[in-house]
């Protein structure tokens, strides 16, 4: 039995602890925002919050985030998650969207460490997170009109 | 060539009253049924086999207006342009439409989205409901306002007179709105004038987005049932011929939830040499995976590589009695044996991959002698047909239901992995979800055939251009997944897939101008070749518009005036349908736009230079006119090629989702990008070689040049742009790299 917190609810799991995180989440927890992609963390499809920082659910073992505090795109709430998905929808950023809870996720982690990147640091930290439709210029302008809380 | 959908030749319109919601509807009354028949059908909302409905939608009591979509969203926004149109015509209040996304049912007719077809095809239909529905809206309205009905309009979900006015919801509230509209009246209804229009060509947001950041929109991977068991794919080590020896699954019985490895007996022989492993998660599945083992005889295709696809394709273009003709003007033998002098080239272009993020995967439930199907897809009516083969069953007895699609570009065209988890559900008797893991994904993909292209141009002894004729192979997809959809040589000799040589019949006049299309055997016994978005064009532009380019150097002519001399809308050059009024000249009056805004022929730094390649788009009754300009700069000690911009100008006619529309440019445009320089694999053993992102590399968010479209202002009949905006992408890069290197390029992706 393994516990850890999930967008702070206390979730407990007898799922081996070598099963990858995101199928915790995706199939036991029914939690479908964060997707499946490359299952070798390249895509970014996957990403989650591991106590606040970007992680590829994918690669990661259940016993990895035992009593750690696990955020997916339906607990994104803090004010520079808020600021992406609004930033999000006034961009019109996704077209199949299957990839865009990971690049929200990311983006988010992004923010949280640097309130106001630069075109460089956005590629920096954006370039592990694939979007097959290329929706890439506007992934980087909703970026940078939700830095700074969305008041840049 | 022309490419039909079946489509219906007389259209009916149908508006029913079913309790306090209107329903109306456009499409065919089926044979031997009255059309008074078809309409008490629809009030009573049955699921009629009697009206197959193109367009179907419901006005409620309270004003809502619901809109049927029977495309697939992919991200295209698809839903929010086609309700847009009826809408329109309707007068609705857009903020009080919403749209749904149907399953398979026969009532909503022929099922496919691809092609860039959706809004051409669809628009002229959607507009004509839109526009029959207001008719009865506003007859029912002018009689409660006791006014006539020529003296109303309809706008904001109300019905206009002088000061008066009644709301859609007082009226479908007032009762019985039945009414059936002909053909023949339907032809006659009024459709707005361009000026008149409130919402195409009007800014709005997607009506899919919000979902998609907050992570609720709904894919086919996230589609669960009761009691479901997980099937992972075991596939052979060729596409076809392959068969399991022995599977050994003792390794695999000590994992918790392993339930067993299950044979594919597929009646119908699509499905060759597949085992699936199933177990109670898909995690307990991927472990199984990895623990059982199977021993394949493997097809004979199973040392094939993509050089001997390469030669196999090298031989037929060489071979002058190859293919089939798909253009025959002049005489281009005649030229050749006259000419002063020649100039040849083959151009080349190698597998790729559609690597749709969301993954291969279906749920099958069989229940009550109905197997429901739980999977995003393209071409319903398709796969229908061969999901009947293989479970030995009608279509009726098959429904898939619709799910956003986690990337399309053609994927989705074809189901066949719903063939494999149908036939499982049935054997096991429990719902069954099929997932594919990344590599098996791509091992299973329909990928775009490489492709060999030969150019033969003839000149006179005054240096001028006299003919050309052109020889293309590849693998062709039609011929494999649809045949009833190929196309007969113009000399009523053979069938070719329009899918694979579309685009070779350009806009450009010349003098004599042979095509032959020609089926590449050896890849169509090695894998099944699969539509890549913008498909035929999409590696006929690579050659066509490089070719081009190698014409205007050798003749001595700047690549775009070379291009405009021949875009003069002379002989068939003209327009040939109501899509493409203007002909060759649109396409000019997009190059000379597109030159300008890009400052065409102005002094660049050593290393960089301008390329410029044109398009019509996926099929010439459908032109969507685009010219691309690109600027590289070539490292001159590591030959690394940077995009530095992509202009492009666009002419796809009226737009009718301007944001939706430039969205679909900027992803297609990016895909040429990533095509040109980023990605591709090759076969390798029967199989590609690249199989997962760390070694298939498309273009990621550091390489992206600045992007700079337009559309041309345009009133004409919309066509598509899906696809279109990809094709002249590559081509106006290998160009800009000569330009700037001098160095002619001839493979894709472009190695330097």
């Amino acid at each position: 039995m393994i516990q850890f917190e999930l967008n702070g609810d206390t979730v407990t799991t007898d799922s081996p602890p070598d099963t990858p995180l995101l199928w915790v989440i995706r199939d036991e927890i029914k939690l479908k925002g964060t997707k499946f992609g490359c299952g070798i963390a390249m895509c970014g499809a996957c990403t989650v919050h591991l106590d606040g920082a970007a992680l590829r659910s994918c690669v990661t073992p259940l016993s990895a985030v035992e009593n750690a505090s696990v955020t997916t795109i339906e607990g994104l709430d803090s004010a520079e998650g808020k600021a992406l998905q609004a930033a999000w929808v006034e961009e019109q950023v996704a077209q199949c969207g299957y990839c865009q809870s990971g690049q929200i996720m990311q983006a988010a982690d992004l923010l949280r460490n640097n309130p106001d990147p630069s075109d460089a640091e956005i590629n920096v930290a954006m370039n592990g997170n694939l979007c097959r439709c290329m929706a890439y210029t506007r992934i980087k302008s909703a970026i940078k009109s939700a830095a700074n809380g969305g008041g840049a | 060539m022309t490419i039909q959908t079946p489509e219906i030749s007389r259209r009916t319109f149908l508006a029913g009253t079913a309790g306090t919601t209107l329903i109306m509807g456009l499409g065919s009354v089926l044979p031997g049924c009255s059309s008074e028949d078809a309409a008490s059908d629809l009030a009573a909302k049955a699921a009629s086999m009697r009206f197959s409905p193109a367009v179907w939608f419901e006005l409620d009591g309270t004003g809502a207006v619901n809109i049927n979509i029977a495309k697939a969203e992919m991200g295209q926004h698809v839903g929010t342009a086609l309700a847009r149109i009826v809408a329109d015509e309707l007068g609705a209040d857009w903020s009080r439409v919403s749209i749904t996304h149907v399953d398979s049912d026969p009532k909503w007719g022929y099922m496919v989205t691809g092609g860039s077809w959706s809004v051409v095809t669809s628009f002229t239909m959607l507009s004509q409901a839109g526009a029959a529905g207001r008719s009865v809206l506003i007859d029912a309205g002018a009689a409660m306002l006791g006014v006539d009905a020529a003296a109303c309009r309809a706008e904001g979900g109300n019905v206009i007179a002088g000061d008066q006015q009644v709301s859609f919801a007082d009226i479908v509230m007032k009762g019985d709105l039945s009414r059936v509209i002909s053909e023949e009246e339907l032809a006659a209804m009024p459709v707005k004038a361009a000026a008149d229009r409130q919402l195409i060509g009007k800014s709005t947001s997607a009506l899919d987005i919000p979902g998609k950041e907050s992570g609720t929109a709904v894919y086919g991977l996230d589609a669960e049932l009761p009691n479901m068991a997980y099937a992972h794919p075991m596939i052979p080590p060729t596409r076809y011929g392959s068969t399991i020896n022995a599977v050994d699954d003792s390794a695999a019985k000590d994992i918790p939830g392993y339930l067993q490895t299950l044979r594919v007996n597929d009646p119908s022989d699509l499905i060759q040499g597949w085992a699936l492993v199933i177990a109670e998660s898909f995690p307990a599945a991927m472990q199984a995976a990895d623990a059982v083992k199977i021993d394949w005889a493997a097809g004979p295709t199973a040392a094939v590589t993509e050089a001997h696809l390469v030669a196999e394709g090298e031989a037929l273009v060489n071979d002058s009695s190859s293919g089939v003709l798909f253009v025959d003007d002049g005489d281009v033998a005649a030229v050749r044996d006259s000419a002063a002098e020649t100039h040849s080239a083959i151009y080349r272009t190698s597998t790729a991959l559609h690597f749709t993020m969301e993954p291969q995967n279906a749920l099958v439930e069989f229940v009550d002698g109905v197997f429901h199907i739980h999977a995003g897809n393209q071409w319903q009516s398709l796969i229908l047909s061969y999901l009947a083969a293989a479970l030995e069953v009608e279509e009726s007895n098959i429904v898939i239901h619709q799910y956003y699609l986690g990337g399309g570009y053609g994927r989705r065209l074809f189901g066949d992995q719903m063939i494999p988890a149908a036939l499982a559900a049935r054997e096991l008797g429990r719902p069954v979800k099929l997932v594919f893991q990344r590599a098996a994904d791509s091992r299973f993909d329909c990928a775009r055939s490489p492709s060999v292209a030969k150019f033969d141009a003839s000149f006179d002894a005054d240096g001028g251009l006299t003919g050309i004729e052109h020889a293309a192979a590849a693998g062709w997809p039609t011929l494999a997944m649809a045949p009833g959809f190929m196309g007969t040589g113009v000399d009523g000799n053979g069938k070719f897939d329009g899918f694979s040589i579309n685009g070779a019949d350009h806009w450009y006049t010349l003098p004599n101008h042979r095509v032959r299309a020609i089926n590449n055997d050896l890849a169509q016994r090695t894998f099944l070749p699969g539509w890549l978005r913008a498909v035929g064009p999409g590696w006929i532009g690579w050659g066509v518009e490089c070719f081009m380019d190698e014409l205007a150097a050798k003749m001595g002519e700047d690549p775009v005036a070379f291009r405009l001399a021949r875009l003069d809308a002379a002989g068939k050059n003209v327009a040939t349908s109501p899509r493409s009024v203007g002909g060759a000249l649109r396409l000019a009056a997009a190059l000379e736009d597109v030159a300008e805004r890009s400052g065409w022929g102005s002094e660049l730094p050593e290393g960089e230079g301008m390329g410029v390649a044109v398009s019509h788009g996926q099929e010439r009754d459908k032109p969507t006119w685009t010219a691309c300009v690109a600027h590289v700069a070539v490292d001159a000690a590591t030959r690394k090629v940077t995009v530095k911009k992509i202009w492009q100008t666009l002419d796809c006619g009226t737009v009718v989702h301007p944001d939706g529309a430039l969205a679909q440019a900027e992803g297609a445009s990016l895909w040429g990008v990533s095509l040109a320089l980023h990605e591709g694999t090759r076969f390798a053993y029967g199989e590609v070689k690249h199989q997962n992102l760390d070694t298939y590399t498309p273009l990621r968010m550091s390489d992206v040049p600045e992007l700079d479209i337009k559309f041309m202002q345009s009133e004409e009949h919309p066509t598509g742009l899906g696809e279109p905006p990809l094709i002249a992408v590559p081509p106006a890069i290998g160009n800009a790299i000569f330009a700037a290197t001098g160095t002619r390029v001839r493979d894709l992706p472009i190695r330097l």
